[in-house]
């Protein structure tokens, strides 16, 4: 098993993550898993109940998980955001731009590697759902 | 044109280094190639027949002559001594070993230069018109929209694994130079109770389903451009398909869903975004704008030419266009001389054009979608000049826009999805047309050849267009008439069966012959096949 990698200082929350059907058919889930092809939006009415969404990554190339954590972030889920799958070392830093803050990588992540592409970029050109700064924000006071 | 400040060198600087540590990765095998291959492409790093190929960004295609230099300096310390120019007004280098291309990309930052986003499923180098800033007929200068738009898509965390590559065109004049519509999404600036914005065409495209992009918005300011783009993207990145590589291009969800329900859903993407102030404001609109001020112009120049030397005559009404400041004229530098390969330049001849950039241009070059190189800002009174040293170095061809002057993709002497040769079949029309005089005669004729279905070399927009395919391990041309790139965008059918090699070229010769026999005043090949249709041309190729 691949240790789980977070970007949180809470609890790491640990009640099973169920589909998407099952958690709008119940209502007392607390995490859900969302497929790529799963629309987002469908967890909007319920996010002041969730702790935890994992997104799904099947292969590294489906980028429909960034627009996922996008959505989910801009109506303000503040709960754990965990990108899972095929999730490799230089998509993460992309990743926790779109409001992922943890990952459960199917394979093995070289820490060192990992902690030199995330302080790599002092700056960057786009308002994303991270604390970044964009330029043009920098640029003019 | 743009220079970089703090912030852009910094962010340039650190994909080198990450790129350097990608590379290391990969050389000492703790990546594979499969995992290293969307890393490398995202970088415009190719693995193609022979060697690896490095394709460098030149933003809207716009250079200065230490920029062209330094890709001068690329071709003889990395490469066989020569680069190539390609469609989308970039550069391409066909002999690159991997464990260099960290250097190169080194050397490009140097001169604020980068290959960042020139090939993968992410948004691609943004393309605009050769002539912005210094054509007559344009409302304003495209290309600080361009930069714009390329600052907001550089590692644009969302939309860098999209389903397919993707491609924008800002263009700002009513004739269309940049094939705007066959963009994914093409820009035109307007103008709307004297506000300026773009409007907006999305899903256009070449490739093995061409298709012409509708208008999806009529006006979108400033204000909002970015916000509107993202929920166009995010639209696309969300539905558009991945089961199938070649229904993955946003034409694709745009024409399946139509362009009405696409509008419906970017509208209400629209609403969503709007709100997360991703807009910059005016004052870094204006801020890029700035760097794009024209140069000093001198005024009250003449506009005079001394035509006595005939030759000299041919090339300035051929490969001149008219500038917006009085006394001066927009060059056109074909890299298509007869039987030579279109798009492709010495070292040395990029240092010259370089040299008549910076001695007479404003220290400005472009490059073309059509594969030539353009100096935007020259005195007539320097013409002459610059015609005699382009002259000795084989770069006054004076065929802007004849026959002669073809687009084609590299083909399978380079590409590792080609089904057929391009480059020996250019250099055979054109030295079958090599006569001056016979290609003036047939006058405006766009020729674009393409050695696979995914259509690099522009066959659809071509006037005449040709596209290789493999028929039963043979090398087979096929035959397109009535195609067009500008704003009279159309895309070309096919004549028939297709041609071998040396077939596919009596076959053109047979075209133009139609052409001449039936033509009408003042029209070019394009006006009289669309008058007369596909019938007389099919009879005379195959009668």
């Amino acid at each position: 098993m691949v240790e789980l990698l977070r970007y949180r200082d809470d609890e790491p929350h640990d009640e099973p993550a169920v589909t998407l059907d099952s958690f709008l058919g119940q209502s007392n889930a607390t995490a859900v898993r969302i497929e790529s092809g799963e629309d987002a939006r469908a967890l909007l009415p319920h996010l002041g109940r969730l702790s935890l969404v994992e997104v799904s990554f099947p292969k590294f190339r489906d980028g429909r998980g960034y627009s996922s954590a996008r959505i989910l972030r801009e109506a303000g889920y503040t709960g754990e955001l965990r990108a899972q799958g095929d999730v490799l070392v230089d998509q993460i830093p992309l990743m926790r731009r779109c409001g992922f803050d943890s990952f459960a990588p199917e394979a093995e992540v070289d820490e060192a590697v990992l902690t030199a592409s995330l302080a790599r970029y002092d700056h960057v050109y786009q308002t994303a759902a991270d604390a970044y700064v964009p330029v043009w924000k920098k640029r003019h006071g | 044109m743009y220079k970089y400040d703090e912030y852009d060198h910094s962010i340039v600087a650190s994909r080198v280094e990450e790129f350097r540590d990608q590379v290391q990765r990969r050389l000492a095998g703790q990546i594979t190639e499969d995992q290293f291959k969307p890393l490398r492409l995202m970088n415009g790093l190719y693995l193609q027949l022979h060697a690896y190929m490095l394709r460098v960004a030149v933003p809207y295609g716009t250079l200065d002559s230490r920029q062209m230099r330094m890709l001068a300096h690329i071709a003889r310390k990395y490469d066989r001594d020569y680069g190539h120019f390609t469609t989308r007004q970039n550069i391409q280098y066909n002999w690159i070993k991997l464990e260099d291309a960290p250097d190169i990309l080194a050397d490009l930052a140097s001169v604020e230069m980068h290959a960042i986003q020139t090939s993968g499923n992410c948004i691609r180098n943004i393309s605009s018109d050769q002539y912005a800033g210094a054509a007559a007929d344009e409302l304003t200068d495209p290309r600080p929209w361009a930069e714009l738009l390329r600052q907001w898509s550089t590692f644009h965390p969302e939309f860098s694994y999209l389903p397919r590559k993707f491609k924008i065109a800002v263009i700002a004049a009513d004739e269309d130079r940049a094939a705007m519509r066959l963009h994914d999404i093409g820009i035109q600036i307007v103008e709307q109770d004297g506000v300026l914005g773009a409007k907006v065409f999305v899903g256009g495209g070449m490739g093995r389903t061409p298709m012409i992009a509708p208008e999806i918005k009529g006006f979108v300011p400033i204000e909002d451009l970015l916000s509107y783009l993202e929920a166009c993207l995010r639209v696309y990145n969300r539905y558009g398909r991945r089961d199938n590589i070649y229904k993955a291009r946003i034409k694709i969800l745009v024409h399946e869903i139509g362009a009405d329900s696409y509008r419906a859903q970017v509208e209400d993407e629209f609403v969503e975004v709007k709100k997360l102030g991703i807009d910059p404001p005016k004052a870094e609109f204006d801020r890029i704008a700035a760097h794009f001020a024209d140069p000093a112009f001198e005024t009250g120049l003449s506009d005079e030419i001394d035509r006595s030397d005939p030759d000299f005559a041919v090339w300035l009404d051929q490969n001149t266009v008219a500038h917006k400041q009085p006394g001066y004229a927009i060059v056109n530098i074909s890299l298509k001389p007869a039987g030579g390969i279109p798009g492709d330049a010495s070292s040395a001849q990029i240092d010259l054009m370089a040299d008549i950039a910076e001695q007479y241009g404003f220290d400005e070059l472009r490059v073309t979608h059509a594969q030539n190189i353009v100096l935007p800002h020259v005195k007539k009174a320097d013409l002459y000049t610059i015609w005699q040293q382009l002259t000795e170095a084989g770069l006054a061809e004076a065929n802007l826009d004849l026959i002669s002057d073809i687009i084609a993709c590299p083909g399978l002497d380079y590409c590792s999805l080609a089904n057929a040769r391009s480059i020996p079949v250019a250099q055979k029309i054109a030295t079958r047309f090599a006569d001056l005089g016979r290609q003036r005669e047939l006058g405006e004729l766009k020729l674009k050849i393409s050695g696979c279905i995914n259509a690099c070399g522009h066959h659809h927009a071509g006037h005449i267009g040709i596209l290789g395919v493999d028929r039963k391990g043979t090398e087979n041309y096929q035959l397109l008439l009535g195609g067009s790139g500008a704003e009279d965008t159309s895309l070309g059918q096919i004549t028939g069966p297709g041609f071998s090699e040396d077939g596919i070229v009596d076959a053109i010769e047979k075209a133009t012959d139609v052409y001449l026999a039936q033509r009408g005043e003042g029209e070019r090949f394009l006006d009289t096949y669309r008058r007369i249709g596909m019938a007389p041309f099919k009879e005379a190729i195959y009668g």
